[in-house]
């Protein structure tokens, strides 16, 4: 049973947006995030999938308090994130760390990777020559220490990925966000890297909140899995559970959606096709929100929200009518 | 990288070599120019002679060498131009940093009172505010006489500063959601830092391109100032480009052309170098050519 | 045999770049065959959009194209723009990964498909604003006459894409080349779309060139496959035999990198994507290849056939069998 090392209890994020109509100025709330829950252990992968507008970013991002949250809580190691002073707040930034999707832009390019790797360390006021724990770090991630005095432009995209997870690893954190961090990536270099996140995990003990849309490469990878819709969580649990078993209607529908690499699974797999696009989450629909593209909607479906309930399998799913 | 697209550009290239020898000319004046900057060819009659052996470019209405009048000159309104930019630049880009970087009311208001200073119309607010400050006992030791280079710089400097802080701010504006600054938050870096380490260093290249339209603008505008007779005139004879520029208002009438025709030119070689190198630092720096293949 | 709609031979294409001449495809033989779905697989470098808006006659004046396309008989490469011009939207289109900046921002989506039906076709407005509406509905747009009048911003990402497909198709094409149509799409829409395509397939009889880096796509809807490194084709076959037996060694090791369902390790192919200002000599993918042998290096392998696949690996006979990934 491995110890809690982060937990999100009812995270809450809404953007404003500041609408020009005419004459009259309205105020749209995008409910990025609502009353979202989950807990990550020492060592886990927690995987977060879901579609455009399902928030699966803006939690990534308000965990590591690069945004602040509307309301809720982090909890990291214990510590309510929410009630730190800045000094505190930095201090404990040590140990949550973020890798980025885009590895054109994850790094300053007019710096050195040496420099961009030890910034951490020194922005940290980590006493001491960092040039060696660069060459650990690079060496760490498969590359090699001439290549600390060259620049982002001379590197491919997969090794400056693996830049952005040695500067991620500096300063030895126990959690480390991965924001669609391969998604970006040949198709032949994402194995590489994906193997090298989990060598890590394995060697350094640390966990991985894996954000992506790429479910077969989130089943991979991850022990446990949420699926995210408009900013909810609708399904989570063991990873073999979730895929195996999926109890929520939305990721039926999404496990269907995704093509698998087997022509003929392909052509003999039951498709559920959802009608239409992902509404928008300025307006989210009452009651359960997935109601407008589920194929079971009914009456209670929009007047009662459903909460998240365990199932059979072990997981959890909010639904009113959940898959068997 | 940036220096190859730079050298590519031809008409860049050349100013490049004018400006420097102009500069290397200038700087070494005493040994370039033929005679002092208040000093006469000697025997009269001197004054208005055409272009000729002890007198390269001709002489002015008192004598004095055009050629050597012309050198030191330059050399003042060279150091007009640099000086101001620098302060103006300096200026707008700590201004456009700061709103860009922190923005919602702060960036409104200072974005507001950028606004103001640009709504002036540039000459008659220069010599409103001339007159104004000259006027005022309490800043002569910083900005010196109103009739002194010193002056003019300071002038300048506080004037030019807009457009290089609307420049600053749309680059850092763009640039502080880029996903390196990001990662600089996410380890928990100051603003100050993030600005000093990553936002200024990658505006580099709009600022240096500000800089040199900078120092175009306060060449021109010395000259422009000067011609109409509130340029910088120290006593001794000292000149600019811009007094020499002026001085031709009489001459185009009376038929002494060289006082004219060569301080012009030289004006317009300056002004078109200068702006070449502009173009060519623009396009050299313009970050979504540095992908690379 | 079906009938060959689009002949590729010996195309080679070459940019001018301040680094020197890049070739980006370097000898690609290519066939379509009528109402077939051809997926075209590659990665970083290799060459696959090129080959297609090289097809098109969309590339910069300043590349080089060199080889012969035929299309419906008539040779494409060289071809004036006249021709071209006559060519696009009525035998051959293609539509590419973003559709919002296909659209015209400022034209009714209508509009814009009576457009492409009107320049290739004698229709009366009327008529062709009709023919628009029922290609809507063809592409499964809801109430298709009342957002016939709408403008591109009022429609999702996924319908954007529709649109763009039926104005594609208004004209009834050969073939219609697809560019990453759904890489920038969810993968909910994605599978919408490749539904919309298979169906066009269907009722048109429309052959569709499929270009892509996701080999589920491939797997969903190919029926044949050519699988494209540095410039060149280095396998082809059917989907079946491909997924079964695949004899080139990028094209197992891009199958092998996969995550399945089952935690084995991934088997990641090593060295980095070819660097197209200078690849590796003979075939390009020696450099990375656990089977590379001297005669790797020697000359351009071109493609030969191999049991029921084409392959460009010299080697393929010495090869250990592969493992199946169908």
């Amino acid at each position: 049973m491995s110890e809690e090392l982060l937990k999100v209890t009812n995270l809450v994020k809404n953007f404003e947006l500041r609408v020009n109509n005419g004459a009259r100025r309205k105020k749209r709330i995008v409910q990025a995030v609502t009353n979202v829950s989950f807990s990550v252990g020492k060592g886990q992968t927690l995987g977060l999938v879901g579609e455009s507008g399902s928030g699966k970013t803006t939690v990534g991002r308000c965990i590591l308090r690069l945004i602040e949250p509307t309301s809720g809580s982090v909890e990291f190691d214990g510590q309510d994130l929410g009630s730190l002073k800045f000094e505190e707040l930095r201090a404990l930034r040590r140990k949550m760390q973020i890798v980025f999707q885009d590895p054109f832009a994850s790094l300053d390019p007019k710096m050195t990777i040496g420099s961009s790797i030890s910034e951490p360390l020194i922005v940290q006021n980590v006493p001491g020559d960092h040039s060696d724990k660069v060459i650990e770090l690079l060496e760490l991630v498969g590359l090699s220490a001439d290549h600390a005095q060259r620049f982002p432009h001379e590197f491919s995209g997969g090794q400056r990925q693996r830049i952005g997870v040695a500067r991620a690893l500096a300063l030895n954190p126990a959690l480390i966000v991965l924001d669609e961090p391969v998604s970006a990536l040949d198709v032949s270099i994402q194995a590489g890297v994906i193997n090298l996140f989990e060598d890590l995990q394995s060697r350094l003990g640390m966990s991985y909140i894996f954000i992506a849309h790429d479910l077969s490469v989130v089943r991979h990878i991850a022990d446990r899995v949420a699926v995210m819709y408009l900013g909810k969580i609708v399904e989570i649990g063991e990873q073999q559970a979730v895929y195996e078993h999926p109890t929520h209607p939305y990721t039926k529908a999404l496990l269907s959606a995704v093509p698998l690499p087997d022509p003929k699974t392909e052509r003999s797999r039951h498709r559920i096709m959802l009608e239409g696009d992902v509404p928008s989450p300025v307006n989210p629909p009452s009651g359960c929100r997935f109601r407008t593209r589920c194929w079971k909607a009914q009456d209670v479906c929009a007047q009662e929200e459903p909460m998240l309930t365990i199932r059979p399998s072990g997981q959890m799913s909010a639904c009113h009518f959940p898959e068997s | 990288m940036a220096f190859r697209r730079f050298v590519s550009h031809r008409a860049a290239v050349v100013s490049c070599a004018i400006i420097a020898l102009l500069t290397l000319f200038v700087i070494l004046a005493p040994f370039t120019a033929r005679y002092g900057v208040n000093q006469s060819v000697q025997g009269p009659p001197n004054s208005f002679l055409n272009p000729r052996a002890n007198a390269w470019l001709g002489t002015d209405d008192i004598g004095r060498d055009l050629y050597s009048r012309l050198i030191y000159g330059v050399r003042v309104s060279l150091l007009i131009g640099l000086a101001s930019a620098i302060i103006s630049v300096t200026l707008g880009a700590l201004v456009g940093a700061v709103a860009g970087f922190r923005g919602g009311k702060f960036d409104d208001i200072m974005m507001r009172v950028t606004d103001l200073f640009l709504a002036f119309p540039f000459l008659v607010t220069l010599l409103v505010v001339r007159n104004v400050l000259g006027a005022l006992p309490w800043l002569r030791p910083i900005t010196g006489d109103m009739s002194s280079v010193r002056f003019i710089i300071v002038l300048f400097g506080l004037f030019g500063w807009m457009g290089v802080a609307r420049i600053v701010r749309g680059q850092v504006l763009s640039l502080k959601e880029r996903e390196f600054v990001e990662a600089a938050r996410a380890v928990g870096a100051s603003r100050r830092y993030i600005i000093a380490r990553h936002l200024l260093p990658n505006s580099v290249g709009p600022i240096m391109v500000a800089l040199t339209f900078s120092v175009v603008g306060a060449i021109i505008g010395e000259s422009t100032l000067a011609f109409f007779g509130y340029g910088p005139q120290a006593g001794d004879g000292a000149t600019s480009l811009g007094i020499l520029v002026g001085a031709a208002k009489g001459a185009v009438q009376t038929g002494y052309w060289w006082l004219a025709v060569f301080p012009c030119l030289m004006l317009i070689v300056i002004a078109l170098s200068i702006n070449f190198i502009g173009d060519a630092l623009r396009d050299a720096t313009d970050p979504r050519l540095d992908r690379g293949v | 045999m079906a009938e060959k709609v689009l002949e590729i031979r010996d195309l080679h294409v070459t940019f001018d770049t301040p680094s020197g001449p890049l070739e980006a495809v370097r000898g690609v033989d290519l066939d379509v065959s009528s109402g077939e779905l051809l997926g075209v697989v590659g990665e970083s470098g290799s060459g696959k959009s090129v080959t297609f808006l090289a097809t098109m006659g969309l590339l910069p004046a300043r590349a080089r194209v060199t080889g012969s396309v035929i299309l419906a008989g008539e040779q494409l490469i060289g071809a004036s723009p006249k021709q071209l011009r006559s060519v696009r939207g009525r035998l051959l289109s293609m539509i590419f990964q973003d559709p919002l900046s296909a659209l015209n921002p400022v034209h009714r989506i209508g509009d814009q498909i009576s457009e492409m039906l009107r320049s290739h076709q004698n229709l009366s407005a009327s008529d062709a604003e009709k023919r628009a509406i029922e290609l809507l509905d063809i592409v499964g747009i809801p109430q298709p006459s009342d957002r016939a009048r709408q403008y591109p911003h009022e429609f999702s990402g996924g319908m954007r894409q529709r649109v763009v497909i039926a104005i594609a198709i208004a004209n009834n094409p050969k073939v219609l080349i697809a560019d990453e149509p759904t890489t920038a799409l969810d993968v909910t829409v994605q599978a919408q779309i490749l539904e919309v395509i298979e169906r066009v397939q269907e009722r048109f009889g429309t052959a569709v060139v499929l270009i892509t880096h996701d080999l589920g796509v491939i797997a969903r809807v190919a029926d044949r496959v050519n699988v494209m490194y540095a410039g060149r084709n280095v396998e082809q076959g059917t989907i079946d035999s491909l997924f079964d037996h695949p004899s080139h060694p990028y094209t197992r090791g891009l199958l092998a990198s996969l995550p399945r369902p089952g935690k084995q390790r991934l088997k990641p192919i090593t060295g980095f994507p070819p660097n197209m200002l200078n690849p590796p000599t003979g075939c390009a993918f020696h450099t990375r290849c656990e089977f590379a042998a001297d005669i790797c290096q020697g000359e351009l392998p071109s493609l030969v056939s191999f049991g029921d696949l084409e392959t460009a690996c010299v080697r393929a006979r010495d090869l250990p069998k592969s493992e199946s990934f169908a």
